[in-house]
């Protein structure tokens, strides 16, 4: 792919990103319906909700292209995986700040143990901040290309493991907007969710591509730098 | 399939006698294990209940364990001994299991010594507790054999085991405790088996890459 058509794909992803958050958070706002229990404070949902998804998003994509690098063997993945976790962790952050919030709108309290959610992010958060205790440990090459790739499949094996592990440990307190019966709200509620996740992911994309523009120009500007070294 | 168990038990034999010889390891999780439920005793202020020591007892557990795993690579690191092993093998999963099976060893030895100090110490051991511990040993060496050699890769080494390892051994002591705990062992132990088998497979699939370039 040639650097305009890339360059025209972040700036792409950005604009989508804007109008779909912007229009998303306007229907929030303006147009999905009140909810009867939680009142205002349940709008909070549309964003809590996209950002979360898009953090595991992130995470898979992130295995996904660890486990290219492990099959083929090609170095750029490696630097794919680290942005895709890098993106993870900040909406991961994301998820625990909006979560907390919610929270406290609800609850009257910014931390309950009972919000499985809640509880899985933080597990993940402490897991992927090692990711990258062990990237900057490690000299950068082959080998921490592997060792890194390894991490990220863990990652997304951990993440059912530890949501089973925390529905086993916990009480049931929050509320479940899914269930087997598909999702339980009015359909503009679903659509607002939906054009919110949009922009998330839209978000998150433009992110990715922007960053790893940025990256790829420090390896070619590092390696030039040898070169006249 | 007798060649690679070969190559297993040279390996494993290979660490236990290592130790056997030289001490290092074991004596120390035995000495740690026990100061860490005399510590416990004077964290659990009166009428904490057993519940309570029961879940210290598997973080003085997983602790240990982690005592036991900082030190699991360090004479291959130290005498160059891994790259040798990396040539010699026929199959790197060999050196992940031969070390996992030493690793279980170890931890058998340990917890030889802590439960019986547990329940002269809190409350009497029952067979939950038992076959948790057995299960939980098994997924322990599996993930932590495999972050062991990821930070004996590293610089920051025996700084790094630890933030690797915590949150994968989460669902271990939700297990552990569950299984001795609630009314109804039977699905924590199962969960247990699960997360062994999830972990051993993933593990001994990806040592391959955790060792070579």
């Amino acid at each position: 792919m040639s650097t305009s058509l890339r360059n025209n794909q972040s700036v792409l992803l950005a604009a989508a990103a804007l109008g779909l958050l912007g229009s998303g958070v306007a229907l929030a706002l303006f147009w999905a319906p009140e909810d009867a229990d939680q009142g205002f404070s349940q709008r909070i949902f549309y964003i809590h909700v996209p950002v979360a998804l898009t953090a595991y998003a992130c995470f898979g994509w992130a295995a996904w292209k660890a486990l290219r690098l492990l099959w083929l063997r090609e170095e750029r993945y490696d630097l794919e995986s680290y942005v895709a976790v890098h993106l993870g962790v900040i909406f991961g952050v994301l998820t625990l700040a909006t979560g907390s919030i919610w929270a406290k709108a609800s609850w009257d309290v910014w931390w309950t143990w009972g919000e499985r959610q809640l509880v899985l992010f933080l597990v993940l958060f402490l897991f992927y901040s090692a990711y990258f205790m062990l990237r900057y440990s490690v000299e950068p090459g082959r080998r921490r290309a592997n060792l890194c790739a390894v991490y990220a499949l863990f990652g997304v094996v951990l993440i059912p493991v530890s949501f089973l592990a925390i529905r086993l440990a916990e009480q049931f307190i929050h509320p479940v907007v899914f269930n087997a019966d598909g999702p339980q709200m009015e359909d503009s509620m679903f659509a607002t969710f939906l054009v919110c996740l949009a922009g998330t992911l839209a978000l998150a994309g433009a992110l990715y591509h922007v960053e790893l523009a940025g990256k790829r120009i420090d390896a070619r500007v590092r390696r030039l730098r040898e070169l006249l070294a | 399939m007798a060649a690679y168990l070969g190559d297993v038990a040279a390996l494993a034999r290979k660490d236990l006698l290592l130790e056997l010889r030289s001490r290092d390891t074991v004596p120390a999780m035995l000495l740690f294990v026990v100061a860490a439920l005399v510590v416990f005793h004077f964290a659990l202020p009166a009428g904490t209940g057993d519940d309570a020591a029961n879940g210290l007892l598997w973080v003085g557990l997983l602790f240990t364990a982690l005592l036991g795993l900082t030190r699991a690579f360090v004479a291959e690191r130290e005498q160059g001994v891994m790259d040798g092993l990396v040539l010699a093998a026929r199959d790197h999963s060999a050196i992940w299991l031969g070390k996992a099976v030493s690793i279980v060893a170890f931890l058998v030895v340990a917890e030889a010594v802590a439960l019986p100090a547990y329940g002269l110490f809190f409350e009497p051991v029952g067979w939950e507790l038992l076959a948790a511990v057995a299960l939980a040993n098994v997924g322990i060496a599996a993930v932590g054999t495999l972050l062991s050699a990821m930070a004996a890769a590293s610089r920051a080494r025996e700084l790094l085991l630890p933030l690797l390892f915590l949150p994968l051994g989460i669902p271990i002591v939700v297990g552990g405790v569950g299984a001795t705990v609630a009314e109804e062992p039977g699905r924590y132990l199962a969960f247990l088996a699960l997360y062994d088998l999830v972990f051993a497979i993933l593990s001994w699939a990806s040592f391959e890459y955790v060792v070579t370039e």
